[in-house]
């Protein structure tokens, strides 16, 4: 597994590498991973990663990109739009040359379409905004101070928000918030592949059942 | 009503924990969670209660969530048994 650069269009035009996580041996199966947001994409990329490796030794080339204001992307988080990262995620297929897609988790908001796509326990934004709201709440709550949920949610539509260390504009949360999985994709649910969901655990952790089977699925479908 | 409850929220706790199987068996009334556990962070109890939520098909106010509901395994119960009554 190597780092590569890529070049991820700039919402005023132009371009800002980006780096992705590859195993690019210039092979015919091409599969783009768009990793889990947020908290869940912390608990999520063992599994991303060992997936990668899995399907590199059958043959199947495989890239993690990261979406720009995410994990080592220079960008403001803040200054994100949704459409940023859909526009993200369509150059990066393009710029790697990729034949399907992966979404896992909120990732699966994200996938270009006209690809083959899977996607593994789809969520909508909707419910990973409740959970970081809640745990806001709760922090809050804590700390003594008293918040609640509605008023914070009217907040971030106005002037934006800060969830769980991640600081989202007004704009990208209005669009953020109404954003399903799009209806075209093969979905793999957590049940399929076994065990519980990773994203769950209050630390992260690796399972290599769980990353052998959605290998293997994945595999299967692309019918290497 | 209350096995079934019993059973699910100690499978809930072995998921966000990252517990072995049967670990969470020894869970009573007294065990202490949040607050008590270092890994149960806000982050790690919103997940729990969301979880909650949706495996027992019940829905959380969050006024409804106070310190004395998840500071033992006891009162966690209790609370998601009130909840599933009142379904």
């Amino acid at each position: 597994m190597t780092p590569a650069s890529w070049p991820c269009p700039l919402p005023g035009g132009g371009s800002a590498g980006e780096y992705a996580l590859v195993f690019d041996s210039g092979r015919q199966d091409r599969l783009l991973i768009v990793p889990a947001l947020f908290d869940e994409g912390n608990k999520l990329r063992r599994l991303a990663f060992d997936v990668m490796r899995r399907l590199d030794a059958a043959g199947i080339d495989c890239f993690l990109p990261d979406l720009p204001g995410c994990n080592e992307s220079l960008q403001r988080l803040e200054a994100q739009k949704p459409q940023d990262w859909l526009d993200a995620t369509v150059a990066a297929a393009r710029h790697f040359g990729i034949t399907h897609v992966l979404g896992m988790r909120g990732g699966c908001l994200l996938t270009p379409a006209g690809l083959p796509v899977w996607h593994y326990a789809p969520v909508k934004a909707s419910a990973l905004l409740r959970q970081l709201l809640r745990a806001r709440v709760l922090s809050s709550r804590e700390a003594g101070r008293e918040e609640r949920r509605e008023e914070l949610e009217e907040t971030a539509r106005t002037s934006g928000i800060e969830l769980a260390g991640y600081r989202m504009g007004a704009a990208f949360y209005r669009s953020f918030e109404d954003m399903v999985p799009s209806g075209d994709a093969v979905i793999i649910p957590q049940e399929s592949i076994g065990g519980s969901g990773l994203w769950l655990r209050a630390e992260p952790d690796e399972n290599r059942a769980q990353a052998d089977a959605l290998a293997a699925m994945i595999m299967t479908g692309i019918g290497a | 009503m209350h096995d079934h409850t019993d059973l699910l929220l100690r499978q809930i706790l072995t998921d966000v924990l990252g517990l072995k199987q049967g670990q969470a068996d020894s869970f009573d009334a007294e065990t202490g969670l949040f607050g008590h556990l270092p890994e149960l962070d806000s982050m790690a109890v919103a997940g729990l209660l969301t979880e909650l939520e949706d495996r027992l098909d019940i829905v959380i106010e969050d006024d409804e969530i106070d310190g004395e509901m998840l500071e033992t395994y006891g009162g966690l119960l209790t609370f998601a048994e009130g909840k599933r009554a009142g379904q």
